[in-house]
């Protein structure tokens, strides 16, 4: 077929930030898809509690504090979350970095205190079927913290070295949109979690 | 950052140079290593079709293993414990190795071209579904020729797939293979749809979509929201199996009818998820042998919606017989009905478009009859077993066959190979033989009623499924004969459309770039399409560009001619906005899909396998994403 050149794309970007850009748009996706796994993970829960008279089975309610202080936590890192994108789209390299190490030591901080969050639920996974649907919740929940963990970790050391080009500033941009997902989904877990056995 | 003024671009090249140009960077690499670290959407499409078949193939020989032994009364072919195995593996490998894979297969390789861009979005995503796609399905085949394949069913129930009631590994490998499909399912879906809404074709907007492109559009978003409900399911069966948790165990506050919820909140949408796409082939097939635009586009793309979102409403008319509230059977028997509606809408639309067209019968066209005869009776037995009353008779027997094998043969396969005479073209550069097509079409046909007609009336007189005989007084015998005998026309339709294939890759017409006069983009390239799809990214004015204007295609310049890229354009009007690198070929998703399997299938045995088998997984993912310094990484 013949070919007529109706128009010049040569003066776009070669990349952009937000909904203008691919893995924007592919985080989204997984957050959609990873809700639903939460969801449905609440769901299971729910349906547990239905149909069990006492709730929760055998054990008392988890203990509330480090739940609590993760709440608190997650809450204050999206000031430094926001910070860091702000950082990243006026292409802010040493801000960026800074920005960057205070998530991951934010990430590791909470990784401990889920830790002690486990510790403290008073049941075990292998207990009743209530010890099973907590220790799932709060594990699929983990992974999801550890991942973007790793993530953020990886993109701080990527801002030390020469990779650190314009290009990767969207892809700073694009952690903080999904760390926001991730403390998102915390909430209503927190109050699964530990409010709905104390009902 | 802006362009750079120095980069080499496809307005300064024209022709043969742009073409050789182009093809140089988006090429696979030459050798096995090339091939291994291809994340070209057609490779990927190609071998994730191909192994799909080889699955149809496999699961296809064990049904006609089953319908040997049951053929007759009393008859000792197969034993109790191998007839358990093969009709779990037949179901297992058409579900989740053929049916769904085949569909997504399709859209690897379609999409792009059809929406005018050079790659899928997230290429090496791409190649690692594959792998993880190829890797469960050798799973689960290998662990049943080791005598360790699933035999509980291909929807697993609990108690019986209990440790306590199997305590034997065949239901951790069906559990983990589906973990495998779903992971690579889920992954071709982000793709699917970050493709159609970001790399569309400059002026393709929302109403400009290929139907077929819509139909997998909507199979994504219902792949992303019903997929994990099933990955949930097979995680606690898991758990309760290898660490003792107790979701399902009643004794410990766990429940079995927690399991039927979960499997099927994913298992009615699936069904969806396979035969979406089916009617998005009869969409693109219908109108082009109809010589005409479907008719009720916006009607087409509402239904195909509609019928998402019903999909999610159905699913407790699975467990009638387990004992519902009243208001709960009345809700769901309800919503049943109800999504015959769009469902029907759709077929008024392709009778009309046939009606008003001039259709010329071709295979393709051929199959998509066919398609609309069987369907519309698996609809009219779906709608029989909506209703409490008959699915209570009729639950667990034949006749719950005969409806989900017309719905799913009828609703889907018939389409699927209406869509190889129809793409084979395109994919190959060859024409599949039309006499032969026309027996392959016949012979599926009247095999397939043949084949599963009679199990409507088995099921009605008593014949339950699952079944490894039946006595002699039963007077099931002739019925089951007939069957028996339909399948194997059935199978042999099959085996004609292998040696099309074989024949034809050789031997057949050369095709042209638009052997059938087709409207849609992909249509505009060669056949088969070079690496980079298209010479210059089209412009689309019109909802059938290549029938608007069959002698010139407008077209964009402006992009890069040294390294992959792709342009992006906005979500409604399709406007462009940037253009983003395409990644370069990589064995990273390889090796990442090799340490997810070893993971997967070492968390089986034991659950320290999420502690040894993660740090491999890490480091091959930072493998994937570290930056190599090429011009694709760094701009």
């Amino acid at each position: 077929m013949r070919q007529t050149i109706v128009r010049d794309v040569s003066g776009l970007p070669t990349y952009g930030f937000g909904p203008r850009s691919g893995p924007w748009w592919g985080a989204m996706g997984f957050m959609a898809l990873e809700g639903m796994g939460f969801a449905i993970a609440i769901g299971a829960y729910l349906y547990l509690y239905a149909v069990n008279p006492s709730w929760p089975i055998g054990a008392s309610p988890p203990d509330l504090w480090p739940g609590t202080a993760e709440v608190v936590l997650y809450l204050l890192s999206i000031i430094p979350n926001e910070y860091t994108s702000r950082v990243a789209h006026r292409y802010d390299l040493s801000k960026v970095r800074i920005g960057l190490v205070v998530m991951s030591l934010i990430g590791i901080a909470l990784l401990v205190l889920r830790g002690f969050e486990f510790a403290h639920l008073n049941t075990r996974w292998d207990n009743t079927a209530y010890g099973s649907i907590v220790w799932l919740i709060l594990g699929l929940h983990t992974t999801h913290l550890a991942t973007d963990l790793g993530d953020t970790v990886v993109l701080t050391v990527l801002m030390f070295t020469r990779h650190a080009t314009p290009r990767r500033f969207g892809d700073v941009a694009d952690n903080v949109f999904y760390w926001n997902f991730v403390v998102l989904a915390w909430l209503p877990l927190y109050l699964l979690l530990d409010w709905v056995p104390r009902l | 950052m802006a362009a750079d003024p120095n980069e080499l671009r496809d307005d300064v090249l024209s022709g043969f140079q742009l073409s050789q140009q182009l093809e140089r960077i988006w090429r696979t690499p030459s050798g096995l290593l090339g091939a291994l670290m291809s994340v070209d959407h057609k490779v990927i499409g190609r071998r994730y079709i191909v192994t799909a078949f080889v699955f149809l193939l496999l699961g296809g020989v064990l049904a006609m293993l089953m319908r040997i032994q049951l053929a007759g009364p009393e008859q000792t072919f197969l034993s109790a414990d191998k007839y358990n195995q093969i009709f779990t593996m037949h179901g297992s490998t058409m579900m989740f190795l053929f049916a769904v894979p085949v569909m997504e297969a399709f859209a690897v390789y379609l999409v792009p071209l059809m929406v005018g861009t050079r790659n899928i979005a997230f290429p090496r995503l791409n190649a690692f579904s594959y792998w993880m796609f190829l890797f469960g399905g050798c799973f689960l085949w290998i662990s049943f020729a080791l005598n360790v394949g699933p035999d509980v069913g291909w929807f697993a129930y609990v108690p019986l797939s209990s440790l306590q009631f199997t305590p034997t590994k065949r239901p951790d490998v069906w559990a983990q293979m589906i973990t495998f499909t779903e992971v690579a399912a889920l992954a071709v879906s982000v793709e699917i749809v970050v493709t159609v809404f970001k790399l569309r074709a400059p002026g393709m907007t929302l109403d400009r979509i290929p139907l077929f492109v819509w139909a997998m559009l909507v199979t994504s978003f219902l792949v992303m929201f019903a997929m994990p409900s099933i990955m949930v399911a097979s995680t606690s069966l898991i758990l309760d199996r290898l660490v003792n948790t107790r979701f399902y165990d009643p004794s410990s506050g766990g429940h079995p009818l927690l399991w039927q919820h979960l499997f099927w909140f994913f298992g009615h949408p699936e069904v969806y998820i396979i035969f979406i796409p089916g009617t998005g082939m009869v969409s693109a097939i219908l109108a082009t042998f109809a010589r005409r635009p479907v008719i009720g586009y916006p009607v087409v793309i509402l239904s195909l919606i509609a019928t998402g979102f019903l999909s999610f409403g159905l699913w407790v008319h699975h467990m009638f017989v387990t004992g519902l509230p009243q208001l709960g059977a009345g809700l769901f028997t309800a919503s049943s009905m109800l999504i015959a509606v769009p469902s029907g809408l759709q077929i008024f639309c392709w009778l009309a478009t046939l009606w008003d067209g001039r259709p010329v019968y071709r295979t393709p066209l051929l199959f998509v009859l066919g398609f609309i005869v069987i369907f519309v009776l698996g609809g009219l037995s779906g709608v029989m077993v909506a209703s409490v009353p008959i699915d209570t008779q009729v639950h667990d027997t034949y006749f719950v066959v005969a409806h989900f094998h017309y719905v799913l043969i009828g609703g889907a396969v018939f389409p699927l190979i209406g869509a190889v005479y129809y793409w084979f073209p395109k994919i190959t550069g060859r024409m599949l033989g039309e006499r032969l097509g026309r027996w392959n079409f016949w012979l599926a046909f009247i095999g397939f009623n043949v084949a599963f007609f009679p199990m409507h009336i088995l099921g009605l007189i008593g014949m339950p499924r699952r079944v490894y005989t039946y006595p002699a007084g039963m007077d099931w015998a002739h019925l089951n004969l007939l069957a028996s005998g339909g399948s194997f026309i059935f199978a042999l339709s099959f085996a004609l459309l292998l040696i099309n294939v074989f024949y034809s890759a050789r031997k057949g017409a050369l095709a042209g770039d638009n052997p059938w006069n087709a409207s849609t983009l992909e249509w505009a390239t060669s056949s088969p399409p070079p690496p980079q799809n298209f010479d210059r990214i089209p412009v689309v004015k019109h909802r059938d560009p290549l029938w608007a204007d069959s002698e010139s295609l407008p077209v964009v310049a402006g992009l890069s001619a040294e390294r992959r890229e792709v342009l992006l354009t906005s979500l409604a009007e399709a406007e462009p906005q940037t253009r983003e690198a395409s990644p370069k070929p990589s064995i990273w998703p390889l090796l990442a899909a090799i340490a997810t399997t070893i993971f997967f299938i070492g968390s089986i045995f034991t659950p320290w396998a999420v502690l040894w088998g993660t740090p491999p997984m890490a480091i091959a993912l930072i493998g994937w994403f570290w930056p190599t310094g090429s011009k694709e990484d760094e701009e």
